[in-house]
């Protein structure tokens, strides 16, 4: 029996009435591999969902975040608005600065309100003033720009986001990669649990195979008729799994702004063709797992 | 057909056959006996492959078994037809697919279903059984099935473990009657029995010859009863 065979691949869809016969029907064997197959594809459809929603959530920050930048003024109240002015002039003439504005008094007091209250006279406070900076195409760049900021405005700090937003991405990526090393785990543990069942049949039909081999069956015709039944009933498991992991996942209660990242798990625009690939997988799987199985049992029962 | 030069078996530590030398000629037709035990089954075994000699050579179709994989095993036994004492089908399929079971795992579907098959049932008169499961067969009824399965391929050699152990006299002659036919059809038949009744019944029919195995080796190879 070859490790793969494409034949036998398309036989699996193919079917061959007459080989698909020569094994028993085993009703709890099959009802457990649907039933297991079905389970952990449920599962699967929620790992994926975590997983993309985690490179969403991770391409959001990354461009939200890379996308602005803040200018602070510290400096001494009557030159304040000087350096202010002067700063926007900078940045107005900078490359990759789609726009920059000064926020308002009552901005900057919305933003210390947590801190001091309502209220504050910010007038008679040593409180940088804040250019919110929007940037465009590829950005700014940070180095140049802080060169020219010091020579020009000597209270202007630049704060282009990179230091805290850079832990962000890290920590949604990683919750990507983990949602994929799920969606791994669950396929191996599908492979696992299709050897075993392959395994039990192929010894409990020890005496079909007894019978095939007598009247000539090659190893391939045995194997085939056991990798077939298995893999369809993977098949079978999986696409019910994943139908009711997509619904599951449509009737995710919607957390509104207060639900963060829950709010975003899921699947968005084509996203949602990516859970139909589970199916497909444990299928890939099961067929190569029973494969194996069929291979090692039909060695051993020479 | 089938040679065996100078075969051993061994097993467990302990040699089953030793230096047996036999060669089935096409059309010959061969009793092989023995005391229960002396290792006609498995000299039976070796003869289509389900053993390997663990020494010595032995040639089925011109082709040592030593060069050959579990595929071409295979293709060995769809020109063996093999009956047991202890035969065995598949337990969930009706007679007719057992039969023709053979012809589908050659991929011969066509013929599976054809008027062949149903000349092979009333040949061995289980035509009035071709729906029933294996399980529902008497003993006699197995033993003529199990040689329309095996001849259903139309193999150059039959080989026959006790095949009438299970059953009556009467039925014992049916079936004995039906492999003299087979080989004046040019079938090379090799029967296994130690019922030396039957031996001499069916030479009154045809030219056998009668091997013994005795001490784990053929000894009066080529002696007419």
């Amino acid at each position: 029996m070859k490790r793969f065979d494409l034949g036998a691949l398309r036989a699996v869809f193919k079917g061959d009435r007459h080989s698909d016969r020569v094994v028993p029907p085993s009703g709890f064997t099959a009802q457990l591999t649907v039933f297991a197959a079905g389970a952990m594809a449920f599962l699967a459809v929620f790992a994926l969902a975590l997983s993309l929603a985690s490179g969403r959530l991770a391409k959001v920050w990354g461009q939200e975040l890379a996308q602005s930048a803040t200018v602070r003024i510290v400096a001494p109240l009557d030159q304040r608005a000087a350096q202010t002015d002067a700063a926007l002039k900078v940045l107005e003439s900078t490359k990759g600065v789609a726009s920059a504005r000064a926020l308002t008094d009552a901005e900057q007091e919305a933003l210390l309100a947590p801190w001091f209250g309502p209220d504050l006279a910010i007038d008679s406070l040593p409180v940088p003033r804040l250019i919110e900076v929007v940037e465009e195409g590829e950005g700014l760049d940070p180095v140049g720009l802080r060169l020219r900021l010091s020579a020009e405005v000597p209270g202007a700090v630049l704060d282009d986001h990179s230091r805290w937003r850079a832990p962000l991405v890290a920590a949604a990526n990683r919750l990507r990669l983990l949602g994929w090393l799920s969606t791994l785990l669950i396929a191996t543990a599908v492979g696992a649990m299709v050897t075993l069942a392959a395994q039990a049949a192929l010894a409990a039909n020890a005496q079909v195979i007894a019978v095939l081999r007598l009247v000539g069956a090659t190893d391939d015709y045995i194997g085939r008729a056991f990798i077939r039944r298995f893999t369809l009933r993977a098949l079978l498991g999986s696409a019910v799994g994943t139908v009711l992991g997509m619904i599951a996942v449509v009737l995710l209660p919607d957390a509104g702004e207060a639900g963060g990242f829950l709010t975003g798990l899921g699947f968005a625009g084509v996203d949602w063709l990516v859970p139909l690939l589970v199916p497909l997988l444990i299928g890939l799987v099961a067929f190569a797992a029973t494969g194996a199985a069929a291979r090692r049992t039909l060695r051993e029962l020479t | 057909m089938i040679e065996l030069e100078n075969v051993a078996y061994s097993y467990g530590g302990g040699e089953l056959l030793s230096d047996i030398t036999l060669k089935l000629a096409p059309g010959s037709f061969h009793f092989l006996t023995g005391p229960s035990g002396a290792g006609k089954t498995t000299l039976m075994k070796l003869c289509y492959g389900a053993l390997l000699p663990t020494a010595g050579h032995l040639r089925l179709f011109n082709t040592d078994v030593r060069g050959m994989d579990r595929d071409d095993i295979a293709m060995v036994r769809r020109r063996v037809g093999v009956v047991h004492q202890d035969v065995k089908f598949l337990d969930h399929l009706p007679l007719t697919e057992n039969i023709a079971l053979p012809l589908s795992v050659a991929g011969r579907h066509a013929e599976a279903g054809g008027s062949d098959l149903e000349e092979l049932m009333s040949w061995v008169g289980l035509t009035h059984r071709a729906d029933a499961l294996p399980p529902e067969l008497s003993g006699g009824e197995r033993q003529r099935a199990a040689l329309a399965r095996a001849v259903i391929m139309s193999p150059d050699v039959i080989l026959a473990d006790e095949p009438t152990g299970n059953i009556d006299w009467e039925m014992s002659q049916r079936l004995l009657h039906l492999l003299v036919e087979l080989n004046r059809m040019g079938k090379t038949v090799l029967i296994a029995t130690h019922d030396l009744g039957l031996i001499r019944a069916t030479k009154a029919h045809v030219q056998a010859r009668v091997l013994r195995i005795a001490n784990r080796r053929i000894q009066l190879a080529g002696a007419d009863l």
